[in-house]
C-alpha cells in the first residue's frame, strides 16, 4: 500500500472523527475530577464544567480518612486477587487436558461444558443454591459461584494448542509427564494469554455488582461496586422524585459522590495502560484461532 | 526407543478393540489419570455451580416454600406460569427487554464496524494506538461508575444541562422523561461497547489478504469501493456471528444496566426481565414465579439462538456450532 501518499480530506475527516469519539470517552473522567475538586455550593449553582470552581480537596480528605471506605478497598482487593487465583486455576485444569485428543470422553465433557454457556438454571436457582450453601454473606460467595468461565477456559485450550506439538514430545520422551510438561513447558509458554484472561477474570470482579447484591447483605462484606452504588443511589431518588430542577438539601454531595466514583475508577486506570498490549494482541489471537 | 513405545501403543490398541469399552476406558483412565485428575475441579464446579440449579428449576413447577426445599414443596405443574402470563407487570418487562436489545442492536450492532473500519483505515500507527487505547478504556468500567457518572453528568444540575443553560437553550430532562431516558440508555452502551467491540473485527481485517489491497490500488479504486468490496466481505464471517449471538441475547438482558440506570421517573421502560426477576424473587421472595421467569427467559433465548443460527447456516453462512 501506499503509505507515504498525501494526507487527503478523507484522512483528516476520519481523525477528526476518531479524536471526537476519544475525546467523548475522556470528558466524563474530567468533568468526574472537576466536581471532586470543586465546592459543592458552585456545583448546586452549576458553575462546574470541565473545571474545578472554588478549589478543594475536602472530598478527598474525607474518603481517605473514611477508615470504612479504605477497609472496603483493602477487601475488594483481596477478593479480586483471590478470585483471579481461583479462576486460573479451574480455567487451566479444564483447558490442558482437554487440548489432548488421545484423551477418552474430551468431546463429551466439552460439550457438557460448553452447554452451560447457553442454558443455566437462572438467578433465582443458583441464589437458593448459594443460600443452601451457606455462602450468602462470606467471601467465598463471590469467589465460588463464577469460578471459571467457560468462554476463557475456550480461549486458552485455543492458545494451548498453538503451541508447538514437538517442545512437548520431547518433553515426554524425557521422562515427564503430563502434569510436569504443563507446569514447565506450556505454562511459561502462554504467559501472554495467562495474563489476559487473569485481566479479564480480575477486572470482572473488581466489576461485580450484581453477585454482591443478591448475596452479601453485611456491610463489612461490600465489596467496592456495592459500596459505591450506595454512596451514588443516596438522595438520587429523592432528586428524580422532586423533578429535575429543584435543588434540594443533599446528604451526599455531588462533589463526594463524584470523588468516589474516581475513587473506585483509578484502580483501574492505574492497571489498564500497562496491560492494554498484552490483552489486544491475547483477544486477537483468541479471536483468529478461535 | 520412541519406536518401541509407539509399538507398545499400537499393540494396546489391538488389545483394546478386543477388550469390552468398560475395560478400555478403564485402561484409558489408568494412562490418562493426571489428566482426569486436573479435570476434577473444574467438572466439580460446573456440576455443583451450573448443573445443580439447573435442577433448581424444578422451583418453576412448584409452591416452592424454601424451608421444605424442591423435595418437600407442593407440586403445581404449570399453575406459576398461568399465573405470570395473566400479570401485566411480566408483559412489560419482557415488552421493555425485547424494546431495549432491539434498539442496542439496531444502534449498537453498527458502531464498533463503523469504528473498526475507520481505525483500520487510519494510516498514522501512533494516532491509531493512542486513539484505540482510548476507546477501550469505557469497556473496563462497571456500571455502577458508568450510572454514577451518567447521573451526575446528565442531572438537573449536571454538566450537559448547565452546557445547555449557558447557551440559553433552556434544560432537558435527560434521565427522568421516558423517551430521553430510553435515548440515554442505547447512547450509554454504545459509549460503553462500541470502541471494545472493535477489536474481533479489527483481528479479521488483519487477516485480510494484503494483495487484494495492492491490486485494488493498481486498477484505482477508490476508498469507499475498497471498503466495500473487500473490507466488508472479509469481515462477513465475524459480522454474521457476532450478528448470531446477539440475537440469541434477544431476550436475555443484563441486571447492572437497567438497574443502575433506571429510575422511579421511568420503570415503564426501565424494569426488565432481570431486575423484575430480582424484585419478585430476592425483593418480594417469590422464588417460583422468579425462577418461572427465568426459565421462560432461557428457554425462549435458546430458540432465538438456535433460529438464528439455522438461518445463518441456511442461507450459507457459517454458524456458531
Amino acid at each position: 500500500m501506499s503509505s507515504k501518499r498525501k494526507m487527503n480530506v478523507a484522512d483528516i475527516v476520519m481523525i477528526f472523527f476518531l479524536t471526537g469519539v476519544a475525546i467523548t470517552c475522556l470528558v466524563p473522567f474530567l468533568y468526574m475530577i472537576a466536581l471532586s475538586l470543586s465546592s459543592n455550593n458552585a456545583i448546586i449553582s452549576q458553575k462546574v464544567t470541565l473545571w474545578p470552581v472554588e478549589f478543594t480537596l475536602e472530598t478527598y480528605k474525607t474518603i481517605l480518612s473514611d477508615t470504612e471506605m479504605i477497609y472496603t478497598l483493602g477487601y475488594t482487593i483481596v477478593l479480586t486477587v483471590l478470585y483471579t487465583f481461583a479462576c486460573m486455576f479451574l480455567t487451566i485444569c479444564a483447558a490442558y487436558p482437554l487440548t489432548k485428543k488421545r484423551l477418552k470422553g474430551r468431546n463429551t465433557i466439552l460439550t457438557l461444558m460448553i452447554f452451560t454457556m447457553y442454558f443455566g438454571g437462572g438467578l433465582i436457582p443458583t441464589y437458593i443454591l448459594v443460600k443452601n450453601l451457606a455462602l450468602t454473606n462470606t467471601m467465598m460467595g463471590l469467589i465460588l459461584p463464577g469460578a471459571m468461565s467457560v468462554f476463557n477456559m475456550i480461549i486458552l485450550k485455543t492458545f494451548f494448542t498453538e503451541l508447538p506439538e514437538n517442545l512437548e514430545e520431547s518433553a515426554a520422551i524425557d521422562g515427564c509427564n503430563d502434569l510436569g510438561i504443563l507446569v514447565r513447558i506450556v505454562l511459561p509458554l502462554s504467559l501472554p494469554a495467562i495474563a489476559t484472561l487473569s485481566l479479564f477474570y480480575a477486572v470482572d470482579r473488581w466489576n461485580g455488582f450484581q453477585d454482591a447484591l443478591f448475596y452479601i447483605t453485611d456491610k463489612h462484606l461490600f465489596p467496592m461496586q456495592l459500596k459505591l452504588y450506595q454512596i451514588i443511589s443516596a438522595n438520587q431518588q429523592l432528586d428524580t422524585q422532586q423533578g429535575e430542577g429543584s435543588v434540594g438539601a443533599y446528604i451526599v454531595p455531588e462533589s463526594l459522590k463524584a470523588a468516589s466514583v474516581m475513587f473506585a475508577t483509578v484502580p483501574i486506570l492505574l492497571v489498564y495502560p500497562k496491560l492494554q498490549k498484552y490483552f489486544v494482541d491475547g483477544v486477537m489471537t483468541g479471536a483468529i484461532k478461535g | 526407543m520412541i519406536k518401541l513405545k509407539a509399538v507398545l501403543d499400537n499393540e494396546d490398541l489391538v488389545q483394546m478393540s478386543r477388550k469390552n469399552r468398560k475395560n478400555s476406558f478403564l485402561h484409558a483412565l489408568k494412562r490418562d489419570y493426571l489428566l482426569y485428575g486436573l479435570l476434577l475441579l473444574p467438572i466439580a464446579y460446573l456440576i455443583i455451580f451450573k448443573y445443580a440449579p439447573i435442577y433448581g428449576i424444578l422451583m418453576a413447577f412448584q409452591d416452592y416454600n424454601i424451608f421444605q426445599g424442591i423435595g418437600g414443596s407442593e407440586w403445581v405443574g404449570l399453575d406459576v406460569f398461568k399465573f405470570i402470563f395473566h400479570q401485566n407487570s411480566f408483559y412489560r418487562a419482557l415488552t421493555n427487554t425485547l424494546v431495549l436489545n432491539l434498539l442496542d442492536l439496531v444502534a449498537g450492532f453498527p458502531a464498533p464496524i463503523i469504528l473498526a473500519i475507520l481505525l483500520f483505515e487510519i494510516r498514522y500507527v501512533k494516532f491509531k494506538k493512542a486513539t484505540q487505547t482510548v476507546l477501550y478504556l469505557p469497556h473496563f468500567l462497571s456500571w455502577i461508575i458508568i450510572g454514577g457518572m451518567v447521573y451526575l453528568i446528565f442531572s438537573s444540575h449536571g454538566m450537559a444541562n448547565n452546557l445547555l443553560n449557558a447557551l440559553g437553550l433552556g434544560s432537558i430532562e435527560f434521565l427522568s422523561q421516558k423517551t430521553n431516558w430510553l435515548i440515554m440508555y442505547v447512547i450509554v452502551g454504545i459509549w460503553q461497547n462500541a470502541g471494545w467491540g472493535t477489536i474481533l473485527y479489527l483481528a479479521a481485517m488483519t487477516g485480510i489478504n494484503r494483495e487484494l489491497f495492492e491490486a485494488s490500488d493498481i486498477d484505482g479504486c477508490s476508498r469507499l469501493r475498497k471498503i466495500w468490496h473487500i473490507t466488508l466481505p472479509g469481515i462477513k464471517h465475524t459480522i454474521i456471528i457476532l450478528l448470531i449471538l446477539q440475537i440469541g441475547r434477544m431476550v436475555s438482558i443484563g441486571f447492572d444496566r437497567p438497574f443502575v440506570m433506571g429510575n422511579s421517573l421511568v420503570s415503564e421502560y426501565s424494569d426488565v426481565i432481570s431486575t423484575f426477576v430480582y424484585r419478585v424473587g430476592i425483593g418480594s421472595g417469590d422464588f417460583s414465579q422468579a425462577t418461572a421467569v427465568g426459565l421462560f427467559q432461557s428457554v425462549v433465548g435458546l430458540i432465538f439462538l438456535v433460529t438464528a443460527n439455522y438461518i445463518a447456516k441456511k442461507v450459507g453462512e457459517q454458524g456458531i456450532w
